[in-house]
């Protein structure tokens, strides 16, 4: 393993260069080690599912179908989501950076199960090897929804394959959750009370109660839906007396959920970047933790609001139209907080910073375009178009996508032990703002014009929209590359990183950078709350990486 | 490429006003939230920035405030809640005496018929000025019955029927999608609405001969046996069907129903799953014997049956047969 490139001469010791050799990467239980082997693995799997996109967005230059077969096209689609979705968005931030960072900022050694830790990236690989394999075999093309009985009685592609692999991720996503709830109950430091967690900690205690609770239901409705393209026993199928509703009903009984998994996370990390660019705690840090859980247990509460055309009675859109709009609060009223923990701040412009404005702009007008869809009446004319298409890229991409980056470049140092190079992580945000509006505002109003989801050919006056959006997938897609380049080149060539660049509040960054393996040389005793920014002073200089 | 960059869709329906009241609405809330946001996220950020000498003051929050961001927005997303469901629960009660016309959606095409017999594939001409509604099934996979002119799309599912109603406004060639993913040709599975103004709908009316979809039902109903047992007499081994569309009908194991197009589809497939009251299951079931066209024909027959006009099956719900409502 290339540790070398990373320690210096008369370098001290730490979760780096502790051991050496394949295995003791591949057999670690080091929760900091198992972190990175998740960073390598999720980089390549989202970077499959963007050259997918790029695939999609260059077949939709053109109003006909002519780069690729119809067949192939509806392949594309099916393996860009499944792959984002299962391979990317949901365990991306917990599995990464919750790994990583969890324990050090409880004041804990490791997680409560070290061995699940590794346990659970290894059932991801396995999905992920699944994955690969449906992908090279040719591809499901059932949509990443899998809706019956088009994927149990009408297609021939590898649907069993693809929904082994998601069943399996699941499992990861599963014990990763179960991991984060047991160590946040019983691995806190003597003094790190409940008030005095970090939103992040708070953030992913919330998403694993979801990960443990609705999961299992997904593992179930694959299962069905294997035993049904095999078996032909007619749950689903209503020539056999099935009821294709029921899938849906269970499919997103774990899929609307699935989708705070993906964002709770996400908002964690703008607290503490927020927090620490402003120089200031959390504005209203008891609503924040409760807002956080707020959206984990409504957010059980609103799937069938993906099914308001789909045939379900009158009375039960409305029920559901009437939750999603309580569970669209507690997420305004974050939007709120973070704008008002920067009143009176003292704010830097450091790349984190500028994702992190980012994010509250997108992330604002993603969950804004959520309420139009879950207005009944404007919901039938703009669901299965490309107005969803454009709300859920706002929020999973413009949101989630973008919270991640803020964290890998607010963690980098502690994680690597080196500083990025600062200018270029600007240039990088700016053209991934940039790129991500022009990819995506132009389908909100291909949406309301009636552009369908999931067509390979449309109306020709629907050209230069998609071209706008064509041309913005481009200049995003530079802008995800560029932080691939200078993330390895700062490996080597970044300035050796302080133990606390940024002047953080939060114990992970009071340990050296990066850590030693079992995080803290004496166990901590916390007598100060979070975001203690009043006490801790402002770095006077932030050693840039170049 | 240029020529016509359509920032709108047209609007051809009744709906379409009301959906885009709604949606210009929902349009001028959302901006101003969102310019509110940037703007003040732009203030603080050059107002509050970093300089030398000025610290941050901590501020632990406001609970006035809390309560305040969380009931004001919470309060607008009532509007849109009841706006929204005004607007979906008018779309989902059809006018009484709307015209009807039967759907059947197929990989990958549509199948419409109308109550006076013309058939069409992938292209529906209706007059503007009445309420049509259409109630439509699917030969196999989940599609979806979409026209954006008039803001409405329903899922057609197999197995049962789903209904829509429009009532179009403008006359013009409109697309229809189907907007539920449905395998390989799924964005070929496109067509057009024509709508006419009522003479050119009459006069394309007249030129069909084709035979009422009612008289269809009436023949199946007499072909495959159905008369023998379902007659006028209640000496039948089967409920006497006169009137009972639209009606509650009061099954064995004590619930009640409404018969609509739904239960008597079901009771020709599945007679078993709704037994009435007071007989015993003794009705073969016709699963996979008839195609969906000709279920829809017997449907459209039976709800015929018994009402004020029933000596003439032809065009009790007809279009043509109809004063058009402005």
């Amino acid at each position: 393993m290339a540790t070398a490139a990373v320690v210096e001469q008369g370098e001290r010791e730490n979760y780096l260069n502790a051991t050496y050799g394949l295995k003791s990467w591949l057999l670690t239980v080091d929760h900091k080690r198992i972190a990175l082997l998740y960073l390598i693995s999720i980089t390549f799997f989202f970077f499959i599912g963007g050259f997918f996109a790029l695939l999609i967005r260059l077949e939709l230059l053109t109003p006909a179908g002519d780069l690729v077969q119809s067949d192939t096209y509806n392949k594309l689609f099916t393996m860009h989501g499944q792959v984002m979705v299962f391979f990317f968005l949901i365990p991306a931030v917990p599995a990464v950076l919750g790994n990583f960072l969890i324990p050090i900022m409880i004041g804990a050694k490791d997680l409560a199960f070290p061995r699940i830790n590794l346990l659970s990236w290894y059932l991801y690989i396995i999905g992920g090897i699944l994955m690969l394999y449906t992908i090279l075999a040719g591809g499901a093309d059932t949509g990443w929804t899998f809706y019956t009985p088009l994927s149990t009685e009408f297609l021939n592609t590898h649907v069993i394959t693809a929904a082994l692999a998601v069943f399996t991720a699941g499992f990861s996503s599963i014990l990763t959750g179960l991991n984060f709830i047991v160590t946040t109950h019983r691995m806190r430091a003597p003094g790190m009370t409940w008030n005095r967690l970090p939103l992040f900690v708070w953030a992913h205690y919330a998403t694993s109660l979801i990960q443990v609770l609705g999961t299992p239901v997904l593992a179930i409705t694959i299962v069905l839906v294997a035993l049904e393209r095999l078996f032909h026993l007619g749950i689903f199928n209503p020539a056999l007396g099935g009821d294709p509703l029921l899938f849906q009903h269970l499919f997103w009984f774990y899929s609307h959920p699935a989708v705070y998994i993906m964002i709770l996370p996400g908002m964690g990390i703008i607290s503490e970047v927020v927090c620490c660019f402003s120089r200031k705690r959390i504005f209203g840090y008891k609503a924040m933790a409760l807002a956080l859980l707020g959206i984990a247990v409504v957010g059980f509460l609103v799937w069938a609001h993906h099914m308001f055309v789909a045939g379900i009675s009158l009375y039960a859109a409305l029920i559901f139209s009437l939750l999603t709009y309580f569970v669209g609060v507690p997420s305004a009223v974050k939007v709120f907080n973070w704008t008002a923990t920067m009143y009176k701040g003292s704010i830097r412009y450091d790349t984190p910073m500028l994702y992190a404005f980012g994010f509250i702009g997108l992330f604002t007008m993603g969950g804004l375009t959520g309420l139009f869809l879950a207005s009944l009446g404007l919901d039938v004319h703009v669901t299965d178009t490309y107005f969803v298409v454009a709300h859920f890229h706002y929020v999973m991409v413009g949101g989630m996508v973008v919270a991640y980056l803020a964290g890998i470049h607010f963690w980098w140092p502690k994680i690597s032990g080196r500083m990025y190079p600062e200018g270029w992580g600007k240039l990088a945000a700016l053209l991934v703002f940039v790129g991500f509006n022009l990819t995506f505002f132009p389908q909100f109003v291909l949406g309301y014009l009636g552009m369908p989801r999931r067509y390979h050919a449309y109306p020709p006056e629907f050209q230069v929209l998609n071209v706008l959006s064509t041309a913005g997938a481009t200049v995003l897609a530079v802008g995800y590359l560029l932080p691939m380049v200078y993330f390895l080149w700062s490996l080597r060539y970044g300035k050796p990183a302080p133990v606390n660049p940024w002047g953080a509040a939060g114990l992970e960054w009071q340990v050296p950078s990066p850590p030693p393996t079992f995080n803290f040389d004496e166990q901590p005793v916390v007598t100060w709350e979070a975001y203690n920014y009043d006490e801790i002073p402002e770095p006077e200089e932030v050693p840039v990486g170049q | 490429m240029l020529q016509h960059v359509p920032l709108w869709p047209e609007s051809a329906s009744t709906t379409s006003g009301w959906v885009d009241a709604l949606y210009i609405f929902l349009l001028l809330v959302s901006a101003a939230m969102t310019t509110l946001i940037f703007t003040m996220i732009g203030i603080f950020a050059v107002k509050y920035r970093k300089r030398p000498g000025h610290h941050a003051e901590q501020i632990e929050g406001s609970t006035i405030l809390e309560l305040g961001w969380s009931i004001i927005p919470f309060g607008v997303m009532m509007i849109f809640f009841v706006w929204g469901a005004l607007i979906y629960f008018r779309e989902h009660t059809p006018p009484p005496n709307s015209a009807e016309i039967y759907t059947v959606a197929k990989q990958w095409m549509w199948k419409f018929e109308h109550m006076e017999g013309q058939r069409e594939i992938n292209e529906l001409h209706v007059p503007i000025g009445r309420d049509v509604k259409m109630i439509m099934t699917s030969q196999d996979v989940i599609h979806s019955f979409y026209v954006p002119a008039f803001r409405i799309k329903q899922d057609v599912l197999p197995g049962r029927y789903t209904t829509i109603w429009f009532h179009a406004t403008k006359p013009g060639t409109y697309h229809l999608f189907c907007a539920e993913y449905c395998g390989t040709q799924h964005s070929g599975m496109i067509g057009s609405v024509v709508v006419m103004e009522p003479k050119d709908y009459e006069a394309w009316m007249s030129g069909s001969g084709a035979q009422p979809l009612a008289v269809t039902g009436q023949t199946l109903f007499s072909q495959l046996g159905c008369v023998t047992c379902h007659r006028a007499d209640t000496q039948g081994r089967g409920p006497n069907l006169a009137g009972t569309y639209g009606k509650s009908v009061m099954l064995q194991d004590g619930r009640t129903v409404t018969a609509d197009e739904n239960y008597v589809r079901e009771s020709i497939v599945d007679p078993a799953a709704k037994i009435v009251q007071g007989f015993k299951p003794v009705m073969p079931t016709y699963q996979g014997q008839l195609s969906d066209e000709q279920l829809n024909a017997l449907v459209a027959y039976v709800k015929t049956l018994g009402q004020p006009q029933s000596g003439q099956t032809a065009n009790a719900t007809g279009i043509a047969a109809a004063t058009p409502q402005p």
